[in-house]
């Protein structure tokens, strides 16, 4: 109990960091926010107007707790581009990102696991060498190198998959496979890690003198207490998913929070940039929590411990 | 020992090579803005080595300026990063109480962000240009290293030798510089090689999405992104950088991999 409490706490300063970190991204703009958003051409009574719905006119303390009051009320405002609710937007961008990083994480998974426990088991061999490498060669090229060589190759001169937007399941194969295989390639040696430590363990060595075949040994025993770390490492790695979404989603012209975010830089909608922006890192950090707490609830000594 | 070779001569070579023509390639008589339309979108050939791009430019003249670009965003980068970081991260974790909580809690914060959004954030907030691109990969690069001198400092400010010094009144400053850096730059050095990989990949990154250098300067995430537009017909505008990519960033990853086993840095107990 004081586990999930204290990792709890520690997630709420974090969330309201992140916010008061989002907030202050106005004040980055170089000159007046107003002036970029509007461009120079724009009416000093549009301009006021502006300054006046972003709040932009009180003093800072204030500006801040009214960004905090309509957080907790989850009113986001309006886009200054298309004056639609931001969290209307949200809404409707987020079920395509949210199905991308899914699928992608499948994909992950699906490779990650046996390239990993393959190169742990044959540790030191040609097998363990070439999933490494292989691992080495799919952290170096990064998404948007890989989607327009998988476009190119089964989109273009194969005819397979559409070169782009979401229209049925056979849109999202590439893209997922682009950003799965890209957290693959790390998960895949954090796996290999992993079980090659529950190798070296005590009861390991138990089972062997036992007797038992080393099928049993790595099946039975080994892997099963393996997985359970890599579940935190899922966690972990969905960061790298959520931030190479963006990136994919470009890519692909998946209708997803990440293009909605670049769209946005682009019309210089920075309302609808910093939601964007907190909503993806928050998700981030519940995801986090969860994974964590999970983790304590299967295994008891972390909640031991008192956490990492 | 043909092993050995092909393991680390040829990386060793292609960072020799990026280096050198990010640092000699102006003397190279390039000219990477130099257009002409009668060899639009031509592929690599006897007449054009590497080829033209979809203004008729010289993708080989373009692709040793996109060096010049990623090699001075990944230096500057890692250098701001691991000298912030690590004096952040060495401060906290010696001085301890509130100053090290305050510390561990904005590291926190800065790890909420997933991977390249918040950079992508502020690249985009601070406009487009080499300046703030490097700003924009400095802000996020530093949280790295501030967390990994802050682990290894806390593992080795009780020591003998560190207590000694604090018995002599040496300043912690001076404690810090000449007693407790020298201790933790092996794993520092790791960090920092793979930080090089992640800073010629986001910086790519930002030029594709459009948030780096400015055209006509060269990137090769701008290349890329240009390319993509003419996959079918001009598949070399997309292959040609992104080989250069992937090669540097491979070779820096394999540096990484041997300098962690040289130096003997471990991230997990033996295994």
């Amino acid at each position: 109990m004081k586990f999930i409490l204290s990792r709890l706490a520690s997630a709420l300063i974090v969330v309201m960091g992140v916010s008061a970190l989002v907030f202050l991204f106005l004040y980055m703009v170089p000159g007046d926010p107003v002036e970029v958003m509007l461009g120079e051409s724009a009416q000093p009574a549009d301009r006021e107007a502006l300054r006046r719905a972003l709040g932009l006119d009180q003093p800072l303390l204030t500006q801040m707790g009214h960004y905090y009051y309509n957080l907790l009320h989850l009113n986001l405002g309006n886009s200054l581009y298309s004056q639609r609710p931001i969290s209307e937007m949200l809404l409707e961008r987020m079920p395509a990102t949210v199905e991308l990083a899914l699928a992608s994480l499948l994909v992950a998974v699906l490779i990650a696991f046996p390239m990993g426990v393959l190169a742990a088991v044959r540790k030191d061999t040609p097998w363990d060498q070439g999933a490494m490498g292989l691992s080495l060669v799919g952290m170096s090229v990064p998404n948007f190198l890989m989607g327009p060589i998988l476009i190119l190759v089964f989109s273009l001169w194969l005819g397979w998959f559409p070169v782009s937007g979401r229209d049925g399941l056979i849109s999202l194969v590439l893209p997922a496979i682009t950003l799965g295989t890209a957290m693959s390639s790390i998960l895949s040696r954090m796996v290999r890690a992993t079980v090659l430590e529950t190798l070296n363990e005590d009861y390991i060595r138990t089972a062997r003198a036992k007797g038992l075949s080393e099928r049993l040994v790595i099946w039975r025993h080994a892997l099963r207490n393996a997985l359970l770390p890599v579940i935190t490492l899922l966690g972990l790695q969905l960061g790298v998913l959520l931030g190479g979404a963006v990136i994919t989603e470009v890519v692909f012209s998946w209708p997803g929070l990440g293009s909605l975010t670049i769209e946005s830089i682009q019309r210089r909608d920075y309302p609808v940039v910093q939601a964007c922006v907190l909503l993806i890192s928050l998700a981030y950090v519940v995801v986090n929590t969860l994974t964590d707490l999970v983790y304590g609830w299967l295994d008891p000594r972390v909640r031991l411990e008192g956490g990492r | 020992m043909m092993r050995s070779v092909i393991r680390y001569g040829w990386p060793a070579a292609i960072m020799l090579l990026w280096g050198l023509f990010a640092i000699g390639g102006g003397w190279l008589g390039l000219d990477p803005n130099h257009i002409e339309l009668s060899k639009i979108l031509l592929a690599p050939g006897s007449d054009a080595w590497l080829g033209y791009d979809d203004l008729g430019r010289p993708l080989w003249d373009r692709l040793v300026a996109g060096a010049q670009t990623s090699f001075l965003v990944a230096v500057l980068v890692v250098l701001i990063s691991t000298i912030v970081g690590t004096a952040i991260g060495s401060i906290s974790a010696y001085l301890g109480g509130w100053w090290d909580h305050v510390i561990v809690r904005i590291i926190d914060i800065f790890l909420a962000f997933p991977g390249i959004l918040l950079a992508i954030a502020l690249a985009g907030l601070l406009g487009p240009g080499i300046n703030n691109v490097i700003i924009a990969l400095g802000v996020v690069g530093w949280v790295g290293f501030a967390r990994l001198a802050r682990a290894q400092v806390l593992t080795i400010k009780h020591r003998e030798h560190v207590q000694a010094a604090q018995a002599l009144g040496t300043p912690p400053l001076m404690i810090i510089w000449r007693h407790i850096i020298p201790l933790i730059m092996a794993p520092l050095i790791v960090e920092a090689t793979f930080a090089v990989a992640g800073a010629v990949i986001s910086e790519a990154g930002l030029s594709f999405l459009g948030l780096g250098v400015q055209p006509p300067d060269s990137s090769w995430g701008s290349m890329i992104r240009d390319g993509a537009r003419y996959l079918l017909v001009a598949p070399h505008m997309v292959l040609v950088p992104g080989a250069a990519l992937m090669l540097v960033v491979l070779a820096v990853n394999l540096l990484g991999d041997r300098l962690r086993d040289r130096l003997d840095v471990r991230t997990r107990p033996r295994e």
